[in-house]
């Protein structure tokens, strides 16, 4: 009870303080729309090995990839922001009051995963008149799916920002960390069209799973196996960042 | 109202980690209910850790701590209901009010919305901060912001307050106001401790201090108490360089002198009565051939103190 009470307090605090910069909103809308207008008209030759002989097609491969680059992405730079709580010592001054510790990461992260379903639904809502088509269930399990990446990514990235020793090592460790889940999730393209040895590969990478399992949704096969494997997979490496992360709010001096 | 015994705090350091630093080495303290206690001592003395140990914002190494009747490492969440904390650098965002502020944090330690409002106005008058609460704290004077820290420190009306360098960087006049409102929270009952490396702000503001010095108390007690320890008066003799060492050797055995340190320009020498002991040690020097530019008699201030226990001098280290 107190720890609902204290995350919504915490989340409240974080909408207002992103409603009152509203440059991060405008940069936030017009960035997937670019992706998705300037980059995806490529896509028709490239995916067409994949079976892809429309645009239509090519969107349904395409769409939940981008929806998942941008929830793993998005999640992944959220720490950088909590960099200039710290120096401003607003997370010292939460850590002395008695507020629960879970929900100052919880609020956080919860505000960037509401943020980044926004943009996903603006995404999704514009690929409509290119020919995307989703049935409204499997759509909704798609969004459950980017929720739980977009908390879990969030929850590592403020995990990495309290756990360094210095707010210059941010920048390439996240980029160290954001490369590989990238190239090996197949978010721009799909990894059908990797050789068989990077395919095993990426078979290790958490977020292919939940990347296969977006795009089996999209294309109207909510029952594949992969579609639970990657739901398990994401929620459970999700409860772990965020009790991982939790520690660190309460335990970490910066 | 906090008693500690043997509060230790090291950390890791070192290109590996792999020495350690000891910041804290056994803090001892006692402080009363209804005093400003002054937590006294060069830069990187250990002042700011202990405070956060106390906060709870560091967990301590070892040692024991009963803060307003709660047990620091048995009950950390007991001390905090109990006491407020101020860091050095405040903790306010720019694009929120101070009003905003105020709310948060009377909402943080558990109060109702409508109650957090009315906790809030109530904190606002009693800091004068009415005139700019509505305004983003991006836009405050570094005075204003400083009054807003404290405010929100105390908006659940702790038993204790902890203030870690409040007026570092402040203008005199934001200083004075600083002083005022912790005077202020001191009359209305309670416990204020705060860190300074300030000896006249320690002298003016403190009933009792303790002085600390590489992560340890030196000594504890009122300014008075230990001013009157170290002697009667402070004479300074101005003297050209290398008149120093020669004018310590010829005043070395004179009975009327306690204590003579080489000061910045010259010699500091600790007596009990200074106005009377002048003509004499004048005479004395002009006896070895020395003429000091100048003589000051002052009295001795907490900075002489701190150098008669360590040799060294707060204000230069």
């Amino acid at each position: 009870m107190k720890l609902a009470r204290d995350t919504w307090l915490v989340f409240q605090r974080q909408v207002l303080l992103m409603w009152r910069t509203p440059i991060w909103i405008v940069i936030g809308i017009t960035q997937p729309v670019f992706y998705l207008l300037l980059f995806a008209p490529l896509l028709k030759k490239v995916l067409a090995p994949m079976g892809a002989t429309s645009y239509a097609e090519a969107y349904q491969i395409y769409v939940p990839g981008l929806l998942a680059v941008l929830c793993i992405f998005g999640g992944l730079y959220t720490g950088f922001s909590l960099l200039g709580e710290l120096k401003a010592g607003i997370i010292e001054r939460s850590r002395v009051t008695p507020v629960s510790r879970l929900a100052l990461l919880l609020g956080r992260a919860l505000r960037e995963t509401v943020g980044l379903l926004v943009q996903a639904v603006i995404i999704t809502l514009v690929a409509l008149p290119f020919g995307l088509r989703v049935d409204p269930g499997s759509l909704l399990l798609a969004y459950l799916l980017l929720a739980l990446l977009a908390l879990m990514t969030s929850a590592i990235s403020y995990g990495i920002a309290l756990a360094l020793p210095n707010d210059a090592a941010m920048a390439p460790v996240v980029n160290t960390i954001a490369q590989p889940i990238g190239l090996l999730s197949g978010v721009l393209l799909p990894l059908a069209l990797a050789p068989m040895w990077l395919q095993r590969v990426a078979e290790w990478n958490p977020f292919y799973w939940a990347v296969e399992g977006m795009r089996a949704l999209f294309s109207g096969h909510p029952g594949d196996s992969v579609v639970w494997q990657g739901l398990l997979i994401v929620t459970v490496l999700t409860v772990a960042a965020v009790f991982y992360s939790a520690r660190l709010f309460s335990a970490r001096i910066r | 109202m906090i008693e500690t015994k043997g509060l230790r705090k090291s950390y890791p350091s070192g290109k590996h980690g792999r020495t350690v630093v000891d910041a804290v080495r056994g803090i001892d303290l006692h402080v009363r209910a209804g005093e400003i206690f002054g937590f006294l001592g060069p830069n990187g003395a250990g002042k700011t850790t202990t405070l956060r140990m106390l906060a709870t914002l560091i967990r301590p190494d070892g040692g024991e701590a009963l803060i307003a009747g709660a047990d620091l490492l048995a009950d950390p969440a007991g001390v905090r209901r109990r006491i407020g904390y101020v860091a050095q650098g405040g903790g306010t965002a720019d694009a929120v009010t101070g009003r905003e502020e105020l709310v948060m944090q009377a909402r943080m330690y558990g109060s109702r919305k409508a109650d957090a409002q009315r906790q809030a106005e109530d904190a606002l008058k009693a800091f004068d901060l009415t005139e700019f609460a509505d305004r983003h704290c991006s836009t405050y004077s570094g005075g204003q912001r400083r009054r807003v820290d404290i405010a929100l420190g105390v908006i659940h009306s702790p038993k204790v307050l902890f203030l870690d360098e409040p007026t570092v960087g402040l203008d005199p006049a934001s200083r004075g106001q600083v002083w005022a409102e912790i005077k202020r929270l001191r009359a209305e009952g309670m416990t204020v401790v705060v860190t300074t490396h300030y000896l006249d702000e320690a002298d003016a503001l403190c009933d009792r201090v303790a002085i600390v010095d590489h992560g340890q108390v030196v000594v504890e007690g009122t300014p008075e108490a230990l001013k009157r320890e170290i002697s009667g008066d402070v004479v300074l003799l101005g003297l050209a360089a290398g008149e120093a060492q020669p004018a310590a050797d010829a005043l070395r055995g004179q009975p009327c002198l306690h204590r003579l340190e080489p000061g910045e320009d010259g010699l500091r020498l600790y007596l009990d009565d200074g106005a009377a002991a002048i003509p004499l040690l004048l005479s004395v020097l002009n006896g070895a051939g020395i003429v000091p530019g100048t003589v000051q008699l002052q009295r001795p201030s907490l900075d002489d103190v701190f150098l008669a226990r360590t040799g060294r001098s707060i204000e230069q280290s």
